[in-house]
C-alpha cells in the first residue's frame, strides 16, 4: 500500500528563518509531502517552483532578510490535496497595485514575474493579511485523480 | 546544483551551453555575469543553449530578460536554444515567447544572426 494511501491527513508546520536556506528548506519539506502523495514529476516541479517563489517574497519583500522575523510554513495535505500556507512579518500589500507582468510594457521588466507563477503552478491562489502582521499565502495543488 | 555556463564560439555566434539550475542566489548572478562580461567583451550575438537547464525561476528569467535588454541596447541579438519542456512553459506563462527568438536546431539559430 502506497504511503498516500496510508497517511489520510497530516500538517506539518515549521518556523523559519529568514534567509534564502530557508527556501530550499520549505521546498524540500513541501516536496516531501507532495511526493508522498502521489504527485508526478511535471506536478512536483511546479509546486517546487510555487513554494519557492512564495518563500523567496516572504524572506526578500516581507521580512526583508531580517533577524528576529520568521516565516511560517504550514502543509497540510489529505489524499486529494496539498495545501501550503506561507505568511511573513512584514507589511501587507495590495495585490491590485503590482504592474501586471504580463502588460506589453512590463514584459520587460527584471522582476515581478513571482506571483503569475504561483497563480499559474497552482489550483488555488489567495493572498491575505497575517495577523497580528504580515502577508500570507494560501496555495492549493489537487491531486489528479486516476481514470 | 548551480549552473555551469561554458561558452563556445561558431562562427561569429557564441554559443553559452548552460547546465544546471538558473535560480536566486549563484545560478541568476552567474548566468547574469556571464552575459555581461561577454557582452563587454564585444560578444553581441549570444545562443543560449537551455538544453541541460533544469530549473529556472523567476529571479533565473528576470536575468534573461535583464541580458536580452542589456546586449540588445548594444546592438547585438540574444536568442534562445534548446528549451525543455518545463522552460518553455515558464516562457509561455510569462509571454516571454514574444521577447526571445527561440531555436530548436543549432545550425538554423546560427544562421539566423544578422
Amino acid at each position: 500500500m502506497a504511503e498516500h494511501d496510508r497517511v489520510a491527513a497530516q500538517t506539518v508546520e515549521e518556523l523559519l528563518e529568514s534567509t534564502l536556506e530557508s527556501v530550499d528548506q520549505a521546498e524540500e519539506i513541501v516536496l516531501r509531502l507532495a511526493t508522498a502523495m502521489g504527485f508526478d514529476e511535471d506536478d512536483l516541479h511546479r509546486i517546487g517552483i510555487a513554494v519557492r517563489e512564495c518563500m523567496v517574497n516572504a524572506v526578500v519583500h516581507g521580512n526583508r532578510y531580517h533577524s528576529r522575523k520568521k516565516v511560517h510554513l504550514s502543509v497540510s495535505r489529505t489524499p486529494e490535496r496539498l495545501e501550503i500556507v506561507i505568511g511573513d512579518e512584514g507589511g501587507s500589500f495590495d495585490l491590485s497595485k503590482l504592474p501586471d507582468p504580463l502588460a506589453e510594457e512590463n514584459l520587460l521588466r527584471q522582476s515581478g514575474r513571482g506571483l503569475l507563477m504561483m497563480k499559474a503552478f497552482m489550483d488555488e491562489f489567495q493572498v491575505r493579511p497575517r495577523q497580528p502582521q504580515g502577508t500570507e499565502v494560501r496555495m492549493v495543488k489537487k491531486l489528479a485523480t486516476a481514470g | 546544483m548551480s549552473v555551469k555556463l561554458t561558452t563556445r564560439q561558431v562562427g561569429d555566434v557564441t554559443v553559452v551551453d548552460a547546465v544546471g539550475r538558473i535560480t536566486l542566489g549563484d545560478g541568476a548572478s552567474t548566468f547574469r555575469d556571464t552575459v555581461r562580461d561577454l557582452a563587454a567583451g564585444g560578444k553581441k550575438k549570444l545562443l543560449l543553449n537551455l538544453a541541460e537547464v533544469s530549473y529556472i525561476d523567476s529571479s533565473g528569467i528576470g536575468e534573461m530578460v535583464s541580458g536580452f535588454t542589456t546586449v540588445t541596447n548594444q546592438g547585438g541579438q540574444v536568442k534562445l536554444l534548446n528549451l525543455t519542456k518545463r522552460v518553455k512553459d515558464l516562457l509561455q506563462i510569462t509571454k516571454l515567447y514574444t521577447v526571445f527568438e527561440v531555436f530548436e536546431d543549432e545550425a538554423a539559430a546560427v544562421r539566423s544572426y544578422s
